[in-house]
């Protein structure tokens, strides 16, 4: 794994919420649960490309806004096995709060 | 805790279901299953028997469950065993084998006999029947009428009813001449009426079967083996051999002497179990349930499922209610289906019937209240399903009564779900086929929820929903198993929602968070916090915890998300009204933003189609307009006709009226969106008649209010719920409407569906007269909501959107 990138601090997503940020010439989007987990994915849903940002988040379940199809975040597993799976990314937030990415990719093994 | 004992006395198809349903809950960890069964086979479709009878089916083809799995479930079953006495004491069945058994819970499902009427010559000198005299109920009744047939032998069966019909058609297939010998006036009179029957007996007479009406026998003729029948007009008719099938007997006999209050039959509470004992329960046909005994296979279905509930505790308030009967069958190649009453009963019943005798065509349906109580249909059952469906459930039926009957103008697209090619396409949003579902189910799917789940059929628009569960029962047989969560409010929470606002309120729940935490074992469910969001705002007005993420991201950005993840911002604008001015900013808004798309709405509105996230507080602020709330389950707009201010047919201030609901009803959230309108004539040319709520003025300022309309995925012609004489009773009575239907009302579920669900009698019953004495608590709660609305654009533009929203710019979309 290459080095960890800042990216911005937890308190800038809102808990339970998604956003999308620029790294390095890519968007990724951050999400960060109500129960304080934060993960990393692709920023388009691999259906027809909706905004997985502005989905809805259930535990580590991410649901696209636009089809409601869903993903877990931990793993990149899409839900209904019709689905390919999402592309997920090292994060983390440090001790004081920033949040650090690490890229490349790793890509989810499908299930 | 050690299991206890479940006895089953019967073994047929209600035992057998009922130990097939305490299984499905567990129960096989609960009890020890012991069945006693008179015949010395497994359990099998008794219903099946007519085909055995006419060569369709082997015996082999009926067994429902073979004796293997009895063993693989554990159950003791003594077949060939009749139990001949309950010790209620020492809890304790007695058969006539000598087996004994010991109780903690007993069933009594020994289902019903052919009654033998008390005619001269029945029986032999032993008792037993005379050789050559058959009844129609076992497998044995089955064998011994095909070993007693043969071409050229004349075959007689007493009863014109539908067993006795069955009888026949098979008795024929095996090359007899056959007659059937009724007693009353019309063949199948518990289903049809004279005509009905009449039509019927033409055609069987056509097939070649002899039909005698009106035939009481008095005596079966021959010495030794039956030769022939008298009867009381004196005449006789020969004959090899005889079936009587003239009806059923409840074998209640075992109630009877083990001290059970028995009637007709053993009688039963809700909970299937007896009047007399809480520790003995009784389903099927010996079973009398409201003074009612039922013949037929579909209420023994109910009655095994609350058994079951209930005896296992799944569910101890689970309640039987009684079934309406609705039967569809084809007899004697004829197809028909009867529900309910043949005749009319009461002055204010409605009959709407079409007789074609030629092609043996008949369709006669008995309307009371807008409701059907009765139909029959032979020939022709296209309209079966549905009104079937209709009869089941009570729903109302559309005025036009010709459409009950026939499919007009369009060719009739409901083709029976055994005609639907595999390809077809079932859910058109999903793109998923009838070969699909049946796959799924195949693989092991058993509630329409998993093949929802699995399939995501009739999770795109919901317009195929009543198709999906018709095909769906197909497949599985009319064996479907209900899914409890279709029930809840929010399938991650066992309760309705009547319960879950109970809940809510005691618990004084503020926040989706806090009913995660309280009520779902703190495990959120992604798709369940908008439904919650919309309940708690309800339940509180303006005095809750909003929490951005549990709402759906329309109600978090206050726009309508598109295709390519931008948005679309519709100004509001009550009634289609506009000026010039508004129209200018509007247009100025559009070129500053470069807008790609501008677009006049279904609502009479301007949609601003393509603006950018980040661009959204700043084209909101430009506007200097309120929300126009085109995008949440709220209140969404009025639209309006032009009315009496130039028009020259308006007859009511459509466009102030529209401008009033708006006023007051702007931004209040509901189960679902809400579209209003108002027309100044009965013309509608605003479309008042398709919208949840819509108001026509008809004169004298009088206002018409319909509610439940729909002109979108499903079209339907709105209720009138009443006729007011101005503006203020509009807004009273649609506000007071809208409050019910928020408090009530299903997430997701738009008026139209509600307000058959729940029937528009009892929603007129609680808005117009107070029925339930909540009006003026109704009218309080909606009156608190108005008070509460806050414009979320303006809060936005005054807080700032947060960093990182507005920070980024909108790449998604285009893929990575």
């Amino acid at each position: 794994m290459s080095a960890e990138i800042p990216i911005a601090r937890l308190s800038d997503i809102p808990p339970g919420e998604g956003r999308n940020f620029k790294v390095e010439g890519r968007c990724i989007a951050i999400f960060h649960t109500r129960s304080g987990q934060v993960f990393a994915t692709q920023p388009d849903c691999p259906h027809k490309g909706g905004p997985l940002a502005d989905g809805l988040t259930g535990g580590t379940t991410i649901v696209c806004p636009l089809h409601e199809r869903s993903w877990d975040l931990a793993t990149g597993r899409p839900v209904a096995d019709s689905d390919r799976p999402l592309t997920i990314y090292p994060v983390r937030a440090a001790a004081d709060g920033t949040l650090l990415v690490g890229l490349p990719a790793v890509t989810s093994t499908p299930a | 805790m050690a299991k206890q004992k479940l006895v089953v006395v019967g073994n047929g198809m209600a035992g057998a279901r009922a130990v097939e349903e305490v299984l499905a809950r567990g129960g096989a960890d609960m009890f020890d299953i012991f069945m006693f069964g008179d015949e010395p086979y497994g359990n099998y479709n008794r219903i099946l028997l007519s085909n055995v009878l006419s060569g369709a089916q082997d015996t082999e083809e009926i067994f429902l469950n073979p004796l293997s799995w009895y063993a693989e479930n554990g159950i003791t079953l003594h077949a060939g065993a009749r139990v001949t006495d309950i010790d209620r004491y020492a809890k304790v069945v007695i058969a006539d084998n000598g087996v004994r058994e010991h109780y903690d819970r007993l069933l009594i499902a020994t289902g019903s006999r052919a009654f033998m009427p008390p005619i001269k010559g029945l029986h032999g000198a032993d008792g037993s029947l005379k050789p050559g005299v058959f009844g129609f109920r076992t497998i044995d009744d089955c064998n011994g009428m095909i070993a007693a047939s043969a071409p050229g032998r004349k075959a007689v069966v007493i009863g014109g009813g539908l067993l006795g019909l069955e009888a026949a058609r098979g008795l024929m297939n095996h090359g007899c001449e056959v007659h059937v010998v009724h007693l009353a006036g019309h063949l199948m009179e518990q289903q049809l009426d004279f005509t009905g029957g009449t039509i019927l007996k033409s055609g069987m007479e056509r097939m070649g079967i002899a039909v005698h009406l009106q035939k009481s026998t008095t005596e079966i003729l021959g010495e030794g083996r039956v030769t022939g029948l008298a009867f009381k007009d004196g005449t006789t008719l020969d004959c090899d051999l005889l079936v009587v099938a003239a009806g059923i007997r409840p074998n209640a006999e075992i109630g009877h002497r083990a001290g059970l209050t028995v009637e007709r039959a053993i009688v039963v509470d809700d909970h299937m179990r007896s009047v007399d004992d809480r520790t003995i329960y009784v389903v099927g046909e010996c079973a009398q349930h409201r003074g009612r005994v039922y013949g037929l296979v579909a209420p023994l279905w109910d009655q095994a499922k609350v058994f079951a509930d209930h005896l296992t505790g799944r569910n101890i308030d689970a309640a039987y209610h009684g079934s309406k009967l609705a039967t569809k069958l084809k007899v004697m190649g004829v197809e028909l289906a009867s529900m309910g009453l043949t005749e009319t009963q009461e002055e204010r019943d409605e009959l709407v019937q079409f007789v074609e005798p030629k092609r043996g065509i008949y369709k006669k349906l008995i309307v009371r209240d807008g409701r059907l109580v009765g139909g029959i249909l032979m020939g022709d059952i296209g309209k079966a399903a549905y009104l079937m469906q209709a009869f089941d459930r009570d729903s109302p039926l559309p005025e036009e009564r010709l459409s009950l009957l026939f499919d007009i103008g369009a060719p009739s697209q409901k083709v029976t779900i055994d005609e639907m090619p595999a390809d077809a396409q079932v859910c058109n949003c999903n793109g998923v086929t009838k070969a699909a579902i049946g796959t799924c189910i195949a693989g092991g799917a058993k509630t329409t929820k998993a093949v929802m789940g699995a399939t995501r059929a009739g999770m795109g628009c919901g317009s195929c929903k009543g198709l999906m569960n018709e095909v769906v029962a197909w497949f599985l047989g009319g064996a479907v198993e209900e899914d409890p969560s279709v029930h809840y409010y929010v399938p991650c929470i066992p309760l309705k929602k009547p319960e879950l606002v109970a809940e809510v309120r005691a618990r004084n729940l503020r926040s989706v968070s806090a009913v995660f935490r309280e009520l779902a074992g703190g495990v959120e469910d992604a798709q369940s916090k908008p439904a919650l969001a919309s309940l708690l705002s309800v339940v509180w007005r303006g005095d809750y915890i909003p929490e951005a993420d549990a709402r759906f991201i329309n109600e978090r950005a206050h726009a309508n998300i598109q295709k390519d993840g931008t948005f679309s911002v519709v100004p509001p604008m009550a009634g289609g009204a506009t000026t010039p001015a508004e129209l200018r900013r509007i247009a100025e808004v559009a070129e500053k933003y470069n807008v790609p798309m501008v677009k006049v709405t279904g609502g009479q509105r301007i949609d601003l189609l393509g603006v950018k996230k980040e661009d959204l507080p700043k084209v909101w602020a430009d506007l200097g307009t309120h929300s126009g709330y085109a995008y949440g389950k709220t209140y969404r707009t009025c639209k309006s006709c032009v009315g009496t201010d130039f028009c020259r047919f308006g007859l009511g201030d459509s466009m102030k009226l529209a401008a009033q609901i708006e006023d007051r009803f702007k931004g209040i959230d509901s189960p679902h969106k809400m579209k209003l309108a108002t027309t100044g004539c009965p013309r509608n040319c605003a479309e008042a008649l398709i919208k949840d709520v819509g108001a026509v003025a008809i004169g004298d300022g009088k206002w018409e209010i319909y509610v439940g309309g729909a002109g979108g995925s499903h079209v339907r012609k709105g209720d009138l719920l009443c006729t007011v004489g101005s503006h203020e009773e509009v807004l009273l009575y649609a506000g007071r409407f809208m409050q019910l239907y928020r408090e009530e009302a299903k997430y997701k579920e738009r008026t139209y569906t509600w307000v058959e669900r729940v029937g528009i009698e009892r929603v007129r019953a609680i808005v117009m007269e107070d029925s339930e004495g909540i009006a003026a608590r109704l009218d309080a709660a909606m009156q608190e909501s108005v008070d509460a609305f806050i414009d979320p654009w303006k809060q936005i533009i005054e807080k700032g959107m947060d960093r990182a929203d507005a920070a980024m710019t909108a790449t998604v979309g285009s893929g990575a």
